[in-house]
């Protein structure tokens, strides 16, 4: 038994590191604010909650994990919250997304702003 | 890095967001360092609670830094030379963690030893904080205090008919108002649980005094400006830091006006472990309520405001 929690935390914890690195790629190299913050919420509500469970399944049942899911379930509620208010809010400033149409673009305004 | 980046860019807002990566990183400096208590207020306070105030303050003034009018090569000397004769001094320094240092000979063993069979908690750090150098924690609390003072004095609280209780500046807001309502009570349990779990593992009151004014700070900028005014009424705040350091003094005065020095807390009940427990339960307590009330002051001074007047 103890050989497949092995295993599984192994995976979820190399799941999650990929996971972030594959957010930070995007958050440097994505060309719109949109997509940035689409990346770095990938980052933070799939990856940091992938290492947490991977944490959780090399630990025994006790107060520590029982904190440890407490902060999952934080992050899990958090985490898209702060991006959906970050969109909402870059929404309200007046930066558009950066959408490619057949007939013609409307592309973004500044998007130089972090 | 992080802070020549500070240094150099000239964008306000992307110097605000750098600090507050800075104290997280400080903080994760101190956890590793095994500084838990230390590490966790400066999580709370610089990644948190002071990345929202220098937004406000931002707001307040301009978003790009005003180009400098005179010649920097005076302040670069001073500079200079300031950080010389620091990084001389630092050479006379002991190792750290060498147990021959001198800061490891005299009171340290008997903190260590002896702390906690005389108050009686296992978090070292609280009982030296509240305990042994309560009195040095007391001056920390009437700094703060002071801090608030200033901003008042200075800023004042204004009661701006622009205040707008109920309806946020970005309009309709259902995901971040449900998240939030569901999350305030957990934060704020979460503070309670802080302040008086102190002597246990990582806590205490300044800890858990910032994270009560945050989540007041969450439901002002979450449900309209002004909203936080409705709860907590600043009339009251002047009165809770008031209240927050005449605790802490209190239990001093009171162990004098019982024959002991002050800060004694041997006196406050039969037993002296009790009484070391119930003093550092009162201290905490004063400390918790001064810090939420300097920090939410602040945070009021600063809100109701707009550059554009």
């Amino acid at each position: 038994m103890t050989a497949v929690l092995e295993s599984l935390s192994s995976l979820c914890l190399l799941l999650g590191g990929v996971l972030c690195i594959t957010g930070g790629v995007g958050l440097l190299r994505m060309p719109d604010f949109f997509s940035r913050v689409h990346a770095s919420g990938v980052t933070d509500t799939l990856a940091a909650p992938l290492l947490l469970i991977g944490l959780l399944l090399q630990m025994e049942w006790s107060l520590d994990s029982v904190k440890v899911i407490l902060i999952l379930m934080l992050v899990l509620a958090t985490n898209p919250t702060a991006t959906h208010a970050m969109a909402k809010a870059t929404l309200h400033g007046g930066q558009q997304p950066l959408v490619f149409d057949d007939e013609e673009s409307t592309g973004g305004e500044d998007t130089s702003k972090p | 890095m992080i802070a020549v980046a500070a240094i150099v860019l000239s964008d306000l807002f992307a110097v605000v967001m750098l600090f507050g990566v800075y104290s997280l990183l400080t903080a994760a400096l101190f956890m590793n360092l095994h500084a838990v208590d230390v590490a966790f207020t400066e999580a709370a306070v610089g990644a948190g609670v002071t990345t929202v105030l220098m937004l406000s303050s931002l707001h307040l003034t301009k978003r790009w830094e005003a180009m400098p009018r005179r010649n920097p090569l005076m302040g670069l000397l001073v500079v200079g030379i300031t950080g010389a004769a620091l990084v001389y001094a630092v050479q006379d320094a002991p190792l750290l963690g060498d147990p021959a240092a001198p800061v490891h000979q005299h009171v340290t063993p008997r903190y260590i030893e002896q702390g906690e069979a005389e108050v009686g908690m296992p978090n070292l750090v609280t009982a030296v904080l509240a305990s042994y150098r309560g009195y040095d924690t007391f001056g920390e609390t009437v700094v703060i205090f002071t801090a608030g003072l200033a901003v008042l004095l200075l800023l004042g609280i204004k009661d701006d008919p622009r205040l707008r209780p109920g309806m946020s500046a970005i309009g309709d807001q259902v995901v971040l108002r449900l998240v939030v309502k569901a999350l305030l009570p957990l934060i704020l349990l979460f503070g309670l649980y802080v302040q008086f779990h102190g002597d246990f593992g990582a806590g205490g009151g300044f800890q858990a005094g910032v994270i009560f004014a945050t989540a007041l700070v969450l439901y002002d900028l979450v449900f309209g400006e002004g909203s936080a005014r409705a709860v907590m009424p600043p009339r009251w705040l002047h009165r809770l830091a008031a209240i927050g350091v005449l605790v802490y003094g209190g239990v001093g005065v009171y162990s004098l006006l019982a024959g002991r020095p002050f800060l004694d807390y041997s006196v406050l009940a039969h037993n002296p472990v009790h009484g070391q427990h119930l003093g550092v339960l009162l201290v905490e307590l004063g400390v918790g309520i001064a810090v939420f009330s300097v920090v939410l002051l602040i945070f009021y001074a600063f809100s109701g405001r707009s550059r554009r007047r």
